[in-house]
């Protein structure tokens, strides 16, 4: 098994949480690729960047059969590329739908099933989704987003059955809201009533997310699968 | 024209490939009569999705163009291409043929 299980691939990394995840597991020894349109804004020794746009089916394959020929498989993917939009849904354009659907619903698939076409080959795995808690609170203004990621749970239900017997582990965690960019056009007081609708009411923390991903990746973890794991006690 | 010969490596090398996981005795012979899936076949469907996988890739890397080979075209075939390496070779055949604009000298039997 190369390189003791630590190769993983990280998803939407230019900015946000998926940056904070590269430098999270690159300092930690693993061997991390990651990808995001735009150029990544940093530049580590065991990190490689890809531009590419999750949605895009040959962009996509590309990445993968280079991941293939270069470091022989995959053992860990974070699907955390992910876009908001926070309107009524009277006004939401079709073009901010389209953009979400794309880049949270087909570009999480498309990745899952590229990695899952390396994982399955050596019969080890691990897929850890992005989904967020605008879903079961059912957050008003957030109507495509919070579906858009009710559909990732779904995927990830089914793709943990459909993968199970290759020895690949689908699992999500669902953030709170963080401080990113994500969340940056929503009102304050919006913020505030939602932190007060967690069993535990402050903003997430990267690091809370990073805890979620440990434990889902751990090889340990084998018996752990189809599983949404909420920050905050939503 | 579709070189028929550099299919048939391309399958076997991909039949390598998911040997090394089967146990003995459930693995895939080297030959064009080589049943692989429904009657007398050796895969069982989860077998079949990693034999599938792994004959993509092998296709894209000889020739240079992704193919796939479990749409709802090549299931409702009236033989399953599925049937053995020798009528895989042929479906394959016919799909590059389809992408180059070359015709296939092979039918689909
Ligand atoms: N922040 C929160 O409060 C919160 C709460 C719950 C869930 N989440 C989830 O956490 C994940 C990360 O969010 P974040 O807060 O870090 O967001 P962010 O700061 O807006 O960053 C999003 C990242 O994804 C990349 N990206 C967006 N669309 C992409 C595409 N089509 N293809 C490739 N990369 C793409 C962006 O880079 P480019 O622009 O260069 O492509 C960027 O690196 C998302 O899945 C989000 O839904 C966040």
């Amino acid at each position: 098994m190369g390189l003791d299980r630590k190769r993983i691939f990280i998803t939407g990394t230019r900015k946000g949480i998926g940056a904070f995840l590269v430098r999270y597991y690159a300092a930690r020894g693993f061997m991390v690729c990651g990808c995001s349109r735009g150029e990544a804004e940093f530049d580590l020794k065991n990190y490689r960047h890809f531009c590419a746009d999750v949605s895009d089916e040959a962009q996509t394959l590309k990445i993968f059969s280079t991941i293939r020929k270069e470091y022989g498989g995959l053992d860990i993917l974070v699907n955390n590329a992910g876009v908001a939009s926070m309107n009524h849904c009277l006004l939401t354009p079709y073009r901010s739908v389209r953009k979400i659907v794309d880049t949270n619903i087909i570009g999480t698939f498309l990745f899952c099933r590229e990695a899952a076409k390396l994982m399955q080959a050596q019969g080890y795995g691990r897929i850890v989704n992005f989904a967020t808690i605008a879903t079961p609170l059912k957050l008003e203004g957030e109507a495509v987003y919070a579906a858009s990621k009710a559909a990732v749970v779904c995927l990830t239900e089914v793709l943990a059955r459909e993968l199970a017997p290759f020895g690949i582990t689908v699992n999500a965690v669902g953030p709170t809201p963080i401080k990113t960019d994500l969340i940056r056009s929503v009102p304050q007081d919006k913020l505030d009533a939602l932190l007060q609708r967690q069993a535990i009411p402050r903003y997430g923390k990267m690091e809370d997310i990073a805890n979620v991903i440990d434990f889902f990746i751990r090889p340990e973890s084998d018996f752990i699968t189809g599983q949404v794991i909420y920050l905050g006690g939503v | 024209m579709i070189d028929k010969d550099k299919i048939v490596s391309a399958l076997y090398e991909a039949i390598d490939e998911i040997n090394e996981f089967r146990p003995q005795g459930q693995r895939l012979e080297k030959a064009l009569d080589t049943r692989l899936f429904g009657a007398g076949g050796v895969l069982d469907s989860i077998g079949l999705v990693s034999f599938i996988v792994a004959v993509e890739q092998r296709i894209a890397e000889v020739f240079g163009t992704s193919i796939t080979l479990a749409d709802e075209r090549a299931l409702s075939q009236r033989n399953s291409p599925f049937r053995s390496i020798g009528s895989l070779a042929d479906y394959i055949s016919k799909l590059l043929g389809e992408v180059s604009g070359v015709p296939s000298t092979h039918g689909t039997g």
